[in-house]
């Protein structure tokens, strides 16, 4: 074990998937041109290359210590400017690179039907993953806005080029949106790199620790923060981007986008602006609940009257990341570890829905929910399925929606009980706009003549859907074996906020 | 003071690449008068050799502390010779992309290589100038042959138009650094800028002096094409042929960035306090009209336009610090800027569909389906000069954004953020005409040099290159530190 400690597995992990795509680009050198059979390769390439990242990232896993404080793995190489090529992990980030590596496989399974410019598709989407796992491994400021933000270039493409009616409005509004809430945070970060005279984020802790910024100066390098985090979560007002992005990306996309891009501004968050600036924080709570309040509320009743299956859950994502924020800003132990538990059970359970939904779309390429009906009577193990992922985007005890939820308004209670009242009532919505979704898709008769002859679930959908299936019910069940392995990550964020709140 | 003979000869071994330029000039001119236009691609391949032999030269004859060059009115030092590599590296560039495409549609003039060495003759002399006089000799020398140059198809009316017009406004703005120069020196009584900076440490000057300085400020201003002198460039960069405009593009900008640092850190870093709030007005004004402005372009070539305005707003920012980073902040935003801009014309002369080179954004459509490796070396470019990570812009945009907070500038540097989110509207499209739009019309392939140069400037836009950067970021400092 030892010796597998000193392999710079973070790397490894980080960019196996961009040396599947040098690969794929060297075999289409040496293919001259378009062979017959090449774009069935690039997806079993790309299909393997994933699946080994996962697994390293499981001996990455296996490797990582999580009774031990602080972050793990470190690789730190001085790079130019004074910043650093510095990776490590502490329980929180693993957790995320896990959610990474394990979906990326799923959402490739999902891709298998794209037929335009295939290699292009399977390139993007792994130096997607790439991108994505650094953001979660970063451990020097620079270098995590370089992954941060080096993700909307992909991202940009995929919507653009394999969305569906009006991708290029989405791909725009998707890219200048965010880019616009980050650049405040590039003036930030420049900013808290001139008063600490360090780049490195376990030193810049230690700093906020130890020393502290400045808690006027708090206030901006928290609000810029803030600018880039809510637009990625995203938080209610300035969410608008993600349903339009939502609905023109292409299932796999939709998959990456709720699971795991819109965990960054929670990972944010919790990384930053609680332990850096924890007075600003504690400043902004009431505003920070607020909103949280308000997306809960709100969002589940704009869920409510859509008509199109993929807004439905891109404004219910919106909702839950509520919770999220609500338990985090919360800066208590169960709080924190709700907001985790949150990210991670709607990372699995809203990608799941995507792809639900992506299985009719592949068969009658419309999202539309009065299309659909009864589709219980020719799919009765899709209905199933889609029956387990509603009750989990619904928060029933037994799958994973249920212990984040509980544990965020836990954490909140502690802090402001009138906020807390608000946002159950979230509770109730979410099952009423679940719920009818799945009576008008699923339940009833089938009433148009165009599903007569949909089919169920094949071979290569069941293998998407069981990794998905046993993690949502393992989360739900036993939510012990997570919240034990993140609790060292969720109480060294309480004590750095408790300990910069009252000094 | 030595007597003026044997000082220059003690001068001539410190300018080498200068002498080596002005003779290879005056050779390839009498040649090419006498052999013709067959020897075109002769002359051009030497010239090539030439300009990157000036560049070479200039670093093995490096000085290691300032050397004074022809009884004070110039200078050998690092940050001379930092300027001279980029332009020389540059100027190469783009005359082997001219010479190549200039083959192509049958206009091969000798004069074409013998113009761009003069007008690098020009920048160099700009870069060490030392003194008002060869300030302006510089400027003019490569105004002259960029007038020409801006005018080079001459049966062409819009060719012709850019020249004029470049050259009546052009002139104006002399006229103005003229004007400017002589208040200086009628307030100071010296042109030498160690003499002009002594004599404002000594209080001398006030309004005149401000008067004077404003002046210049225009006119430098002027040649780097920052808002609200920008007016040329546009017109300028549409009408002249596309190797031209690639040229226009890289050397001059960065001759006239390093003039600007020469003239503000050296002579007037004594009233620092007066000509910042100047140059970050011509910042913040450049890096908004330059990002708002192309939105509205569909012409390559105008939109490059605005885009190199932007871009030298954000290197004014660098300059507006008056800190010892702000400038190396500039020089390094600068190296990072060439290979994309480069790169970037290199790709529109590559472009020719049925023949015709493509002028406008719509031209681009369905190019990632019909070659895709040309796509992607587009998309990197593109990101790397709108400064988007992981590409070597975002690092350029970083380090000036540094300078001006570390020199509390900070709203300037939320103004640039601003901006460059602005600017990225309009890279997008290109990036959606490319990888969105269904393609029209086949593409021709492109040629050899041309694609490789594009090819090089994409690999050159990625940071993680980091030996190349790292050292680019430390010559950069010490060439800054040694010279001032």
């Amino acid at each position: 074990m030892s010796d597998l400690m000193h392999l710079p597995w973070l790397t490894i992990v980080t960019f196996l998937p961009t040396a599947g795509a040098l690969l794929i680009l060297l075999a289409r050198v040496l293919a001259r041109g378009v062979e017959p059979g090449y774009d069935a390769a690039v997806r079993v390439l790309t299909l393997i290359f994933t699946i080994a990242t996962f697994l390293v990232s499981l001996v990455a896993f296996a490797a990582f210590d999580s009774n031990a404080p602080g972050f793990q793995l470190v690789e730190n190489v001085a790079w130019a400017f004074g910043f650093g090529y510095h990776l490590g992990v502490d329980s929180l980030s693993m957790t995320l690179i896990l959610l990474t590596t394990f979906l990326t496989p799923l959402c490739i399974l999902a891709s298998w039907s794209i037929q335009k410019q295939v290699a292009s598709y399977m390139i993007l989407f792994l130096i997607l993953e790439t991108l994505m796992i650094g953001v979660f491994c970063a451990m020097d400021l620079v270098l995590f806005y370089l992954f941060f933000e080096g993700g909307l270039i992909p991202m940009f493409i995929l919507i653009g080029v394999w969305g569906g009616q009006r991708r290029v409005y989405a791909a725009f509004k998707f890219f200048l949106y965010t880019l616009l809430g980050s650049i405040l945070m590039l003036v930030a970060i420049v900013a808290m790199i001139n008063i600490a005279h360090t780049s490195s984020i376990p030193d810049l802790i230690a700093y906020a620790q130890h020393v502290g910024f400045d808690p006027n100066v708090q206030i901006w390098l928290w609000l810029a923060f803030f600018a880039s985090f809510a637009v990625k979560l995203p938080m209610w007002p300035v969410h608008t981007w993600l349903p339009d992005a939502h609905v023109e990306a292409p299932t796999a996309a939709s998959v990456v986008l709720a699971a795991i891009l819109l965990k960054m501004g929670g990972y944010g968050f919790l990384r930053f602006s609680l332990p850096m600036f924890p007075s600003a924080s504690h400043f902004f709570t009431p505003m920070v609940f607020a909103l949280s309040v308000i997306a809960i509320i709100w969002a589940s009743l704009v869920a409510f009257r859509q008509a199109d299956m993929k807004k439905l859950i891109a404004y219910s994502s919106v909702a839950h990341m509520g919770f999220v924020t609500l338990g985090i800003f919360s800066g208590t132990l169960q709080g924190i570890q709700g907001g985790i538990y949150q990210m991670l059970s709607h990372g699995i359970i809203s990608g799941a829905l995507f792809l639900c939904v992506g299985v009719v779309y592949d068969r009658m390429h419309t999202r539309e929910i009065a299309f659909y009906g009864g589709l219980v009577n020719r799919m009765p193990v899709y209905a199933a399925v889609f029956m387990l992922f509603t009750m989990g985007n619904v928060g029933l005890p037994g799958t994973s929606g249920f212990p984040g939820e509980i544990l965020s308004l836990v954490g909140a209670f502690q802090v402001n009980a009138w906020f807390v009242v608000a946002a159950t009532t979230g509770v109730i919505f979410s099952a009423v706009y679940a719920l009818t979704l799945y009576r008008k898709v699923a339940l009833g008769n089938i009433e148009n003549p165009k599903l007569g002859g949909i089919l169920d679930l094949d071979g290569r959908e069941w293998v998407t859907f069981v990794p998905l299936i046993v993690a949502t019910l393992i989360m739900g069940l036993a939510p012990s074996i997570v919240l034990h392995f993140t609790e060292g990550a969720a109480q060294s964020i309480a004590t750095a906020y408790a300990g910069g709140v009252t000094p | 003071m030595m007597a003026p003979m044997q000082d220059l000869l003690a001068s001539l071994p410190h300018a080498h690449p200068e002498v080596l330029l002005a003779g290879f000039a005056l050779v390839a001119l009498i040649v090419g008068a006498w052999g013709g236009d067959k020897l075109f691609g002769f002359i051009s391949t030497l010239a090539v050799l030439v300009l990157l032999g000036a560049g070479a030269w200039a670093i093995y004859d490096r000085p290691l502390a300032p050397v004074e060059l022809f009884q004070g009115a110039m200078v050998a030092d690092s940050l001379g010779v930092f300027a001279k590599v980029l332009i020389a590296v540059s100027a190469a560039a783009t005359l082997a992309l001219g010479a190549d495409d200039f083959s192509k549609t049958k206009e091969q003039r000798f004069e074409f290589p013998v113009l761009v060495i003069l007008a690098v003759l020009g920048m160099f002399v700009m870069v060490s100038a030392r003194d008002l006089i060869s300030l302006y000799v510089g400027v003019e020398l490569q105004s002259l042959a960029a007038y020409v140059l801006a005018a080079w198809r001459r049966d062409d009316a819009r060719s012709s138009e850019a020249g004029l017009k470049y050259f009546v406004l052009s002139a104006i703005s002399s006229g103005l650094l003229l004007f400017g120069s002589s208040f200086v020196y009628g307030f100071t009584g010296a042109i030498r800028f160690d003499a002009i900076a002594a004599a404002l440490h000594e209080g001398a000057g006030g309004v005149g002096i401000i008067f004077g300085l404003v002046l210049m400020l225009c006119a430098l201003g002027f040649k780097m094409s920052a808002t609200p002198f920008h007016m040329w460039t546009p017109d300028v960069y549409e009408g002249a042929p596309t190797p031209i405009t690639a040229f226009f593009a890289a050397a001059p900008k960065v001759a006239a960035a390093v003039l600007l640092a020469r003239v503000l850190y050296g002579p007037f870093a004594a009233i620092a306090a007066q000509w910042q709030q100047v140059i970050v007005a011509l910042a913040a004004i450049s890096m908004m009209w330059g990002s708002i402005a192309a939105l509205l372009q569909t012409n390559l070539k105008r939109l490059m336009a605005y885009s190199s305005i932007s871009n030298m707003g954000f290197v004014l920012m660098g300059l507006a610090c008056a800190t010892p980073e702000g400038p190396s902040s500039a020089l390094l935003y600068l190296a990072l800027y060439l290979p994309s801009t480069i790169g970037i014309f290199a790709l529109i002369l590559a472009m020719r569909r049925e023949g015709v080179a493509v002028e406008t954004v719509a031209d681009l459509a369905g190019l990632a389906q019909q070659r895709p490796w040309m796509a992607a070396v587009w998309t990197m470019l593109l990101f790397s000069i709108a400064g988007i990570p992981p590409f070597a812009g975002f690092i350029g945009k970083l380090v000036v954004f540094r300078a001006a907070v570390d020199a509390n500038l900070v709203w300037l540097a939320v103004v640039g953020g601003i901006a460059a989110v602005i600017a990225a509207g309009y890279y997008l499209r290109l990036l959606a005409s490319i990888w969105f739009a269904p393609a029209t019309q086949t593409l021709q392939p492109a040629s050899g040099a041309i694609f490789v140069t594009a090819s090089v400037a994409a690999l050159l836009s990625f940071p993680v290159l980091v030996i190349i950067l790292g050292s680019i970021e430390q010559w950069a400092h010490w060439a800054i530190a040694r010279s001032f």
